[in-house]
């Protein structure tokens, strides 16, 4: 065994910090050599726990490789590296600095090996993961990164408490698959379900990383809900009540993407979607489905993230982000619409794109296992996912009307960044060996059948239909749709400004019923507790005795009452 | 139409792309049909096995696709009455930009 002196995602935490300091000439290498190095340290781990220490007196153990964790560490680093080229001239420092502190904290619990090592990564990435929300630099940036922050760190105390109710009831800190027949493991299902935007808090998703800066929402993207599919593969594979927590995730985003005029938010509710099929895939649990959710969700960080970069472009030469406001940009922004194209084909699981040879996995997986009705809906939301993502998003923002607006491709570093994944998407979907490969379990699936190709295609074109003969319904509108955040949002809020004026209201009837002087409640109180007022006197040491002694009679005959 | 046209205002600055002139979009329509069709009648000639009753049904994917996706946009389209409001309704969102007309496009 290999002693390791350093976990990977020292390198990114390392890169981070550097580029928050460096002179600005050099900022652009470490940029993008800090994921290259990573990646390299990645693939050099061999299997098995490697590093461990001791914290508060418990064994930790800070890397622990296998197939599973390589998978998507690799995928997390390819992630940052693309991330900070799409961001490289034109992305804030402070933003790619937090981006690449945050892809860190995803690399670190990837490998952890403890659930202790787990926790400290996973609130890593809430802390940078906010600071990324609010380098959108907008007040309403600023909003949704202070409750998007509550949400996690609400999230993370659920986790803490589970994870402390496992160390006590059972002395173990090991990452291992929990068994649902204990109040701690359900707990610690909830907390990662939270980071997962499982219902009923998906809103916290499409709140906040719309609201992001344009290189912004592509970090975010990524790391959070993944690692969470993660956490659940390692944690709960096989756990039924997935499958149905997953199926509503993927119905929940389609409906509302349907509802949604920002592009960016649309692609929000399509990440709750995508990785709907991954929890589904992890509740099926046979070894076919978790294949399928470990690889949907690299392919799916890799499409998702490139469709963020071809909003992010249209956000950054436009300003604008509503399709409302967009049409008719494939006349000026060619690459930008192909790369877009080409992202909403291999969410949609088109043949020769990535999505193609993942998502089919899972849906094998429910039919292997005779979910019958699992798989019938699994099949209905794959032609959803095209309604939804891959035709409305390319649609209502590349094509639909002319909206007048002529802009140009963007910079080339982000034309590259979306042209390297645009090209994984392909080469993915084209030689699935390259990713079954990686796959924790060996892989008996052939995706290139005839019945397969041809039932896939008339499933998606046929969805595609029904998008352009439905299209009068689908008119876009200047509108929100209200989800369970409203809850936190506008009704808590609205509570609680009428408990401070039903609160004034008391106060100010009080003092009229008291008020022959016409004081006020507060201004009584002022009198009472003034220097020199009834209750600021020097009492007498007699009659503190004396209120003592009742009080030490009262708490004995109280206590002779409640002893048996 | 004359490509010298003395009144700029009266018509768009730039022509219009070909890929928006109606009759490259009747083309796509007919090219759409065509592989529509043709995914349609592949099903003959490849051997589908399929695990389920239902799915082994001609054309199943086509028409469980289209009816789905029917579905489900009219299921949106529902819950949008309810549930769809102006998009400055939460406190602190920004307004649209100045000069911007509102309402559905």
């Amino acid at each position: 065994m290999i002693e390791l002196s350093f976990p990977p995602a020292v390198i990114l935490i390392l890169g981070a910090f550097l580029i928050a300091v460096a002179r600005p000439a050099i900022r652009p290498v470490i940029v993008l050599l800090a994921p290259i190095l990573t990646l390299w340290a990645i693939w050099r781990l061999p299997d098995g726990v490697l590093l461990t220490t001791q914290f508060l007196g418990y064994p930790i153990e800070l890397v622990e490789a296998g197939k599973l964790q390589r998978l998507f560490a690799t995928v997390f680093a390819i992630m940052a590296f693309a991330g900070g080229l799409f961001g490289l001239r034109q992305a804030r420092w402070t933003e790619l600095s937090a981006g690449y502190a945050y892809a860190a904290g995803a690399v670190g619990v990837s490998f952890a090996g403890d659930l202790i090592t787990m926790f400290m990564f996973w609130e890593f990435m809430a802390i940078f993961s906010t600071v990324v929300v609010w380098c959108g630099g907008t007040d309403a940036a600023r909003r949704a990164g202070v409750r998007y922050a509550l949400m996690h760190l609400v999230g993370g105390v659920v986790l803490k408490i589970g994870i402390e109710g496992i160390m006590i009831h059972t002395g173990s800190i090991d990452i291992r698959p929990l068994d649902l027949d204990t109040v701690d493991a359900w707990i610690v299902l909830v907390g990662v379900l939270i980071n997962a935007a499982a219902p009923p808090v998906s809103a916290w998703l499409s709140d906040a990383y719309p609201e992001a800066s344009p290189f912004g929402s592509v970090f975010l993207s990524a790391f959070t809900t993944k690692t969470a599919v993660l956490a659940l593969i390692l944690l709960f594979p096989g756990a039924g009540i997935l499958v149905w927590i997953g199926l509503f995730m993927i119905f929940y985003g389609i409906i509302y993407a349907l509802l949604e005029n920002d592009m960016r938010r649309i692609l929000a509710y399509s990440i709750v979607n995508q990785v709907g099929f991954m929890v589904c895939g992890v509740g099926i649990g046979t070894e076919m489905a978790i294949n399928g959710a470990a690889a949907h969700a690299f392919a799916h960080i890799i499409y998702k993230a490139l469709l963020f970069m071809s909003a992010g472009a249209v956000l950054y030469q436009t300003g604008r982000r509503k399709c409302t406001d967009l049409g008719g940009l494939y006349q000026s922004m060619p690459i930008t619409t192909a790369c877009g194209i080409v992202g909403a084909l291999a969410i949609s699981a088109f043949p020769l794109t990535s999505g193609f040879v993942s998502k089919s996995l899972i849906s094998e997986g429910a039919a292997q296992q005779g979910l019958v009705v699992v798989w019938y809906l699994l099949t209905a939301a794959s032609a959803g996912v095209f309604l939804h993502a891959g035709i409305k998003f390319p649609w209502f923002v590349f094509f639909h009307k002319d909206s007048g607006l002529r802009p140009a491709d963007p910079p080339w570093n982000m034309r590259a960044a979306m042209l390297l994944f645009a090209a994984a998407c392909i080469v993915l979907g084209c030689f699935p060996g390259l990713l079954y490969g990686l796959l924790p379990y060996a892989v008996d699936y052939a995706p290139y059948t005839g019945p397969h190709v041809v039932s896939q295609l008339q499933l998606l074109l046929f969805a595609g239909l029904a998008f352009f003969v439905m299209l009068p319904a689908m008119a876009r509108t200047r509108t929100v749709t209200l989800d369970l955040d409203w809850l936190y949002r506008v009704l808590v809020p609205r509570i609680a400004g009428g408990v401070l004026a039903a609160w004034q209201d008391l106060g100010r009837l009080l003092g009229q019923a008291w008020g022959r002087s016409g004081a006020s409640l507060a201004e009584r109180l002022q009198g009472w507790f003034r220097p020199h007022g009834p209750l600021a006197q020097t009492w007498p040491t007699g009659s503190m005795t004396l209120w003592v002694t009742v009080i030490l009679v009262l708490l004995v005959v109280m206590a002779q009452r409640g002893s048996p | 139409m004359s490509t010298h046209d003395p009144d700029p205002q009266a018509r768009p600055a730039t022509p219009a792309h070909w890929l928006s002139r109606s009759e490259t979009v009747r083309r796509l329509w007919v090219v759409f049909a065509v592989v529509l069709a043709v995914t349609v009648a592949a099903e003959a000639l490849v051997h589908m096995h399929p695990r389920f009753r239902v799915e082994g049904w001609f054309a199943f994917h086509a028409g469980f696709g289209f009816l789905a996706c029917v579905g489900m946009v009219l299921f949106a389209k529902g819950l949008g009455f309810l549930l769809k409001r102006p998009d400055d309704y939460y406190p602190g969102t920004s307004a649209p930009p100045a000069g911007e007309e509102r309402g559905r496009d």
